[in-house]
Order: C-alpha cells, then sequence, then structure tokens
C-alpha cells in the first residue's frame, strides 16, 4: 500500500473536537501522514498538541507554516526567524515579486498561489524555471475544486491545467493536497488522484504527488532539521565515544 | 463500431447526513457529469445506478471503460444530494458485477 500524504489539512485549530475529528478521518481515508499549517505565533504548543491527536489516530504529523508576506523583505524576514523551526513552509504568493523571490530561495519548500483569485497566479515558465533550481513544489489544492462553481470553477480548472502543463515542462515537483477545512472536504487519496484528470494529471502522476514528491520534500527536511546535519553533504556520523581513537 | 461495449463497474461510499434517495444520488452524480463535461461527455458515459442499498450506503454505478476516469471525477465533485450535503467515496472499480460483489465482501471480511 501507498505512503498517501495529505500535506495541507486545514482544520479550525481553535476548536480541538473538530481537529480531532479531521485528523482521524483522514486515517480512515487511508492517509498515513498529514501536514497541519500552524499559526506563526505559538505554532510550538500547537505542533505538540496536533502531534499528539496524530499519534493516536495512528498518523505521521508534518509541522507546516504557510506564509503570507506583501512584500520580498517580509518572506526574507520570516524565512531567516522559522526555517530551523517547521519541517515545511509553504509560501502562498499574492504578488509577482513574492512568488519570484520564493521560487529562487532554496529555503522554500513549496509555491502557493491563491485559488479564487486565478490573476494572481503567477506560476508561469520563468517561475517555473526559478522553482526547477531550487527544488520548490508547486502545490495544487483539491477542496477549491469541490466548492466552487460555475465560471469561477471553469478559469480555475483551466489555469491548473497551464500550470500543470509548464511544471512538467521544468521538472517543478507537484503536490496535490486536499486543502480542505471541513470535514465534508475530505476525500480518499485515489478519489483526490482521479481529479487530476480534469487538469491533465494521468493518474501515476497523481499518485506521485499524493505520496512521493511530498514524502521527499518531508524526509529531505527532517534530514536538515536533525542536530546531526552540518551542511549540504555534510554530516556527524559519530560523536564521542562512537568516534576510533586518532 | 466494437460488438461489445467494454464496462465499469463502480462501487460507491455515500456520506450524507440525512437519508439519500436513489433518484437524489443518480442526479447528484449525473449533475456533475453535466457540469464539468457537458452533454457530450454526459453522452459517452452509459451511466446507470445499478443498485443503491441505504442501509450500508452503498451503491453501484456502471459506466462506460472509456469513460471511467471522467465518471470517477465527478462522483469525487459531489458535495450535495438532494438539500443536505454529502461526499462520495469510491470504493471499487471493476469490470464484471459478480467480481465487484466478490472483491467487496472479501474486503469486508477482512475488515
Amino acid at each position: 500500500m501507498k505512503f498517501f500524504i495529505d500535506l495541507h489539512l486545514c482544520p479550525n485549530l481553535e476548536s480541538q473536537k473538530e481537529t480531532e475529528l479531521m485528523i482521524r478521518r483522514s486515517a480512515e481515508l487511508g492517509y498515513k501522514a498529514v501536514g497541519v499549517p500552524l499559526p506563526i505565533k505559538n505554532h510550538k504548543d500547537l505542533a505538540k498538541k496536533i502531534s499528539k491527536i496524530c499519534d493516536e489516530a495512528g498518523l505521521d504529523f508534518i509541522s507546516r507554516i504557510d506564509l503570507e508576506p506583501s512584500n520580498a523583505k517580509e518572506l526574507l524576514r520570516n524565512l531567516r526567524f522559522l526555517r530551523r523551526k517547521v519541517e515545511i513552509i509553504s509560501v502562498k504568493c499574492m504578488s509577482k515579486s513574492v512568488a519570484r523571490q520564493a521560487a529562487k530561495d532554496r529555503r522554500v519548500d513549496i509555491l502557493f498561489f491563491s485559488p479564487l483569485d486565478v490573476r494572481k497566479r503567477f506560476f508561469d515558465s520563468a517561475e517555473a524555471e526559478l522553482a526547477s533550481e531550487t527544488n520548490a513544489s508547486l502545490e495544487i489544492d483539491m477542496a477549491p475544486l469541490l466548492y466552487l462553481q460555475g465560471h469561477r470553477r471553469i478559469r480555475l480548472i483551466s489555469k491548473l491545467r497551464e500550470e500543470v502543463y509548464i511544471a512538467k515542462k521544468h521538472d517543478v515537483p507537484i503536490i496535490i493536497s486536499s486543502g480542505a477545512c471541513e470535514l465534508k472536504l475530505l476525500r480518499k487519496p485515489g478519489d483526490l488522484a482521479s481529479l487530476g484528470y480534469l487538469f491533465g494529471l494521468d493518474p501515476n502522476d497523481a499518485e506521485k504527488a499524493l505520496s512521493e514528491n511530498p514524502r521527499e520534500i518531508i524526509e529531505r527536511n527532517r534530514k536538515k532539521l536533525s542536530p546531526n546535519y552540518v551542511a549540504p553533504g555534510i554530516y556527524v556520523i559519530r560523536r564521542g565515544k562512537d568516534c576510533p581513537d586518532g | 463500431m466494437p460488438r461489445r461495449l467494454r464496462r465499469r463497474y463502480i462501487a460507491v461510499k455515500v456520506e450524507s447526513n440525512g437519508e439519500v434517495k436513489k433518484e437524489d444520488l443518480f442526479y447528484a452524480i449525473w449533475n456533475n457529469i453535466l457540469k464539468l463535461f457537458g452533454e457530450y461527455g454526459a453522452s459517452q458515459t452509459d451511466l446507470r445506478l445499478i443498485e443503491y442499498n441505504p442501509e450500508d450506503n452503498l451503491a453501484v454505478i456502471r459506466c462506460s471503460h472509456k469513460s471511467l476516469p471522467m465518471v470517477k471525477a465527478s462522483i469525487t465533485c459531489v458535495t450535495r444530494i438532494g438539500r443536505e450535503s454529502a461526499a462520495l467515496h469510491v470504493q471499487l472499480v471493476s469490470g464484471t458485477l459478480k467480481s465487484l460483489k466478490r472483491k467487496l465482501s472479501e474486503r469486508i471480511k477482512k475488515e
């Protein structure tokens, strides 16, 4: 069985009951790990609480912070402050300058664009080229495809088709997440993958976007956050008494 | 023209707060196919609701083999059945009704 990950589960963190229900439901639906976006303030306490709920449900918890900076400077300041504190940093790009800065910064794991305003989706070829160099991934939330209607959904699907084409062309990893903020928007991993058909993502790629791609980011970042990490390519293998005598 | 149309049978779990009628379930899926793929797309699906068991909340839907991705995407997009909010989850897909039922009973035994 594949290791499916929902990297963007968005329960109302103020209600513990709702958070618990959504995490349990994710486990029932077949996910093995969930990423819950934490607020910048008191993210440590909330991470502990949610991690406990996930342990009880048999899920792996991935700590994540969604940044929504108004300019590139603010993004850099937040990255400096938060990078070593959570496993995943995603940036919701609401302006072109932020999108470009996020795509060229190695500390950003995920690029995320507004599902409601298609004009603010800045994922074009230039953005994809920058993102492919820094290994940043493009995240697609599926919940808007379920709750949007009429021409707004049509425009979103059309834009997603264009973005998926560009991402494939430039080898930018795609991540499919639920983006669900209520129970009724949660779907099985297979069902989310089947929605990929709407914007030209074949079943294999869609499955990869729900399992291998998010897993790669998590493993990479967990290695970096471990105390044995020194610099890219340099790890502590032995310490103290484990070291052979000179 | 092929001699025999290849079909797919889909077992779907229905999740809703209220009681779900067979017709409402079918129209919820049908409307989503129409919204997403239009009348031309809908004409290719050959969609039928074979059975619906309100006790288990399990429905079996038949469609043409070629339209399976369209039907699966439409099933996932259902958020409302009748007046109640709802969600549909694809449980299994099979080529014959007999094998679908066998696989379903095997799965129930496992659980």
